[in-house]
C-alpha cells in the first residue's frame, strides 16, 4: 500500500464496461471459497474469483460472466440484493479487485462486505430491483458499452439512460474526500484516544507503557 | 434514532470523536486475532512503518486452519504451516498474548475470549471474523471486521463505524424438549431475513433469552451476521455475572468483580430505551429446526414440509430453486428422512461443554449409523479436557464417533476435515452455504447438536424427540 503521508485518491467517479452477476444472496464462500485463503498476502486472489461457480472438478470453463470473453475487460459489476453476505473475509473483495472490479452496482450488500470494500476504495452503490434489472439486461446486450458511476452526484448512466442510485453517506464522503484509508486520519487523534481510554472502567489505568510516538 | 440502550450506552463509552466523513471513531477494548484474516494486516503495518499501538488489548489464536486429528508440527499442510509460523511471527514481534496450542488455551477465537473472561459485559470486541457478533450473549458490543479495518485497530485501537438501528428481538414462550438456543436463532434468521439484519444491532431479550445459559445466549448471538445483523447482544444479568466469576480474569482479579460490576449495570438498555424497531417471538411453538436449502435463512421446524418456491416472497424465489436443486429436495416433503453421510459435532455455535453433553446424552449406548462418519470437536482445548475428565468422549468413542483436537474443522473448508463430492452433512455450525464445508457439491443440514447426534445414529434427518435421553449424572 502506500505510504501514509501520500493522498490517498478521491474515487467520486469510476467508469467503464460493466458485467452482469445474477442472483440475490451471494456469499463470499462463493465469491472466494475458502481454501484459497490459505495464503499469508492478497497478491493472486484475482484469478479465485467465484472459482467454484467458473470451473467443474476437472478445472473445465462453466457459464459464468468472469469465463465470458465479451466481459474480460469490465470493471463494473451489477449485482442482485444481500451481495456478499456471510464470511468477513476481506479476500472476497480483494479477489474482485484484483480480477479488475473499480465499482459495483446492485439492490444490496452485506453490511461487512461493503465496509471491506470502501477500505480498498471500491463504490458500493445501489438501486432498486427494476433498476439493476435493467441494467444488467443493458450490459448483456452492450458488452462494451460505457457506465459511468457518479459517487458524488450518486447517479449511473449507462447508454441514453441516467438512473438515480444510493451511496451510503459515510461511504460518499469517504470516496469524494479521499479519506476512506482510515489509519493515519484515526491516528492523528492520539490524544482524544487516549482520553477515551482513560474513561474506561475495565481497563487497567496504571499502565506505563503509553509513550509518545510518532 | 434508538436511545438508552446498551448499544447506545456502551457507543457513547468509547466513542473517541465523529471523523469528517460521517463515521464515529470507536475505542476497541479487545482485538481477537486469527492466523487468516490478520498476516495481511501485519503487512500493511510492516509497509508504513507502524508498530501494533496496544498488544496488550489484542489477543490471538489459531483455529481456521489448525488440523484436528493430528496437530504436530510441522503441520501435514504447508500453506496451514506458513500462516501458523507467520502468525507466530507477528505475535512474538508485537509482544502479543498468544494462545496456541502449547498453552492448553487453544480454541476458536469465540470459545476462548468467554473462557478466559476477557470477554466482558459494556467492552468493544472486533475480530477479523463475522462470528465475533458471539461475544455480544455477555452484553459486549461485538462486531466482525475486515483486514483492512484489522490494520486500523492494530495501528490504533480505534476503528471506523457508522451507527447503526437497534431492534429488539423479544423472545417468549417455554422451549419444548428438544428445542434449544440454534433453534431459536434459525427462527429468527427465517422470519427476519438473511438481509433483515443490515443496519442493525440485535438486543436479543425476553423471559425465554433471560432464562438462556450463557452458552445458549452465545449460539444466539453467534448467527446474528446470518441474519444479517452485524452485531447482536444480550443485556448482562446475574446468569453473566455467575459465569464470569468463574474465569480466570476474574479469578486471578476477584476485587475486580465488584469493581467491575456496577459499569455492567450501568449498560443495561433502560426500561423506557426507545428501538428502532421491536419483533415479538414466540419460541413456545417451536419445533426442531433443520435447514432445507443453501441460505440459513431457509429453515422450517422437522415436521414441516420444504416449502414452494412460488410461495415465498418474490426475492427469495430464485434462490430457493437453486437450493432446492442443489439439496435434492421436493416441496412439501419434509426433511424427516432425509439421508446423511456425515454428522459433525462443532463449530464457535455450538462446541461448547452443555453442547456436548446434551448431545451425549443421545448418543450414549447407541451406535452411529454405519454409514455415517461422525466426528466431535471440541470448541477450545478446555472444552475438550472437560468433556474428557466426566467421561463424554468415552459415550462418543463407544458410539463410533472420532473424537478431535479443538478448532473450526468442518464449518468451513480451510483445513483437512472437508465433506467430499456431494456428501450431506447434519452440522452444528453456522452456514449451509454452496461449497462451505469444502466442496462445492457438499451439502448441508443446520441443526441443534441433539438433532446432530440423532442424525448421526439414525444415518438420516431424525427428530431427536423421537429418541429417548439418557441420564448421564
Amino acid at each position: 500500500m502506500s505510504d501514509p503521508t501520500e493522498d490517498i485518491p478521491s474515487v467520486d467517479y469510476v467508469e467503464g464496461s460493466g458485467i452482469p452477476i445474477r442472483g440475490n444472496d451471494i456469499d463470499t464462500d462463493q465469491i472466494i471459497p475458502a481454501r484459497f485463503m490459505k495464503v499469508v498476502t492478497f497478491d493472486g486472489l484475482g484469478e479465485f474469483a467465484f472459482f467454484d461457480l467458473r470451473f467443474d472438478d476437472e478445472d473445465n470453463e462453466k457459464d459464468h460472466p468472469f469465463n465470458e470473453e465479451r466481459f474480460q475487460d469490465s470493471n463494473v459489476m451489477v449485482v442482485n440484493a444481500n451481495f456478499g453476505c456471510g464470511s468477513s473475509r476481506e479476500h472476497a473483495p480483494q479477489a474482485l479487485m484484483r480480477w479488475g472490479i473499480d465499482a459495483i452496482i446492485g439492490e444490496s450488500f452485506a453490511e461487512i462486505f461493503a465496509g471491506n470494500c470502501l477500505a480498498l476504495g471500491i463504490p458500493t452503490v445501489t438501486a432498486d430491483h427494476e433498476t439493476i434489472n435493467a441494467l444488467q439486461q443493458w450490459v448483456d446486450d452492450n458488452p462494451d458499452g460505457n457506465i459511468e458511476v457518479d459517487v458524488r452526484a450518486e447517479t449511473v448512466t449507462y447508454g441514453d439512460n441516467e438512473v438515480n442510485v444510493s451511496v451510503d453517506r459515510a461511504q460518499r464522503e469517504a470516496l469524494v474526500e479521499g479519506n476512506w484509508d482510515t489509519t493515519a486520519l484515526m491516528k492523528a487523534n492520539r490524544n482524544a484516544i487516549e482520553e477515551t481510554a482513560s474513561q474506561l472502567p475495565y481497563l487497567d489505568q496504571t499502565r506505563s507503557d503509553i509513550e509518545a510516538d510518532d | 434514532m434508538s436511545r438508552g440502550t446498551l448499544y447506545d450506552k456502551v457507543w457513547d463509552r468509547h466513542k473517541v470523536t465523529t471523523l469528517p466523513n460521517g463515521q464515529d471513531q470507536l475505542f476497541v477494548g479487545l482485538h481477537l486475532i486469527h492466523e487468516v484474516t490478520s498476516p495481511q494486516a501485519f503487512g500493511m503495518l510492516k509497509e508504513r512503518g507502524l508498530e501494533v499501538a496496544r498488544p496488550d488489548l489484542t489477543h490471538a489464536t489459531v483455529d481456521h486452519i489448525v488440523p484436528t486429528a493430528n496437530q504436530d508440527r510441522p503441520y501435514s499442510d504447508d500453506a496451514a504451516e506458513t500462516m501458523m509460523a507467520e502468525l507466530e511471527e507477528n505475535v512474538r514481534d508485537a509482544g502479543i498474548q498468544f494462545s496456541d496450542p502449547t498453552t492448553g488455551d487453544q480454541g476458536i477465537v469465540h470459545v476462548i475470549g468467554p473462557e478466559q473472561g476477557i470477554t466482558q459485559p459494556g467492552k468493544t470486541i472486533v475480530c477479523g471474523d463475522s462470528h465475533t457478533s458471539t461475544h455480544g450473549a455477555f452484553g459486549a458490543l461485538a462486531f466482525g471486521i475486515g483486514t483492512s479495518q484489522i490494520r486500523d485497530v492494530l495501528a490504533t485501537q480505534t476503528i471506523a463505524m457508522e451507527k447503526q438501528k437497534v431492534r429488539k428481538i423479544e423472545v417468549t414462550g417455554e422451549l419444548d424438549e428438544g428445542v434449544e438456543a440454534k433453534d431459536i436463532i434459525l427462527e429468527i434468521i427465517r422470519r427476519l431475513g438473511t438481509e433483515g439484519g443490515v443496519g442493525y444491532v440485535y438486543e436479543y431479550a425476553g423471559e425465554t433469552i433471560e432464562n438462556l445459559d450463557m452458552e445458549g445466549r452465545m449460539s444466539i448471538c453467534n448467527m446474528s451476521i446470518e441474519g444479517g445483523a452485524r452485531a447482536g447482544y444480550v443485556n448482562p444479568d446475574e446468569t453473566t455475572y455467575e459465569w464470569l466469576k468463574d474465569t480466570d480474569y476474574f479469578q486471578e482479579h476477584p476485587e475486580k468483580f465488584e469493581e467491575l460490576k456496577p459499569y455492567w449495570e450501568s449498560i443495561r438498555s433502560d426500561e423506557d430505551a426507545e428501538y428502532d424497531d421491536i419483533v415479538e417471538i414466540d419460541a413456545g411453538e417451536l419445533d426442531p429446526v433443520v435447514t432445507w436449502g443453501t441460505t440459513p435463512g431457509q429453515g422450517i421446524g422437522i415436521d414441516d414440509p420444504i416449502p414452494e418456491p412460488e410461495s415465498l416472497a418474490d426475492d427469495k424465489v430464485d434462490t430457493a430453486r437453486r437450493a432446492q436443486k442443489h439439496m435434492r429436495v421436493e416441496p412439501g416433503e419434509t426433511m424427516e428422512g432425509y439421508d446423511i453421510d456425515v454428522a459433525f459435532l462443532g463449530s464457535c455455535t455450538n462446541a461448547r461443554l452443555p453442547d456436548l453433553r446434551r448431545a451425549a446424552r443421545i448418543v450414549k449406548g447407541r451406535e452411529v449409523d454405519d454409514d455415517v462418519r461422525a466426528f466431535v470437536v471440541p470448541g477450545s482445548q478446555r472444552v475438550q479436557r472437560a468433556a474428557e475428565e466426566e467421561g463424554l468422549k468415552d459415550i462418543f468413542e463407544d458410539a463410533g464417533f472420532e473424537w478431535r483436537n479443538a478448532g473450526c474443522s468442518m464449518c468451513l473448508g480451510m483445513n483437512e476435515d472437508q465433506l467430499e463430492g456431494d456428501e450431506a452433512c447434519a452440522s452444528s455450525s453456522n452456514r449451509n452455504f454452496v461449497g462451505r464445508q469444502g466442496s462445492k457439491d457438499g451439502r448441508t443440514v443446520l441443526m441443534n447438536p441433539r438433532m446432530v447426534a440423532a442424525a448421526a445414529i439414525t444415518g438420516e434427518v431424525s427428530d431427536v424427540r423421537d429418541l429417548k435421553e439418557v441420564n448421564l449424572a
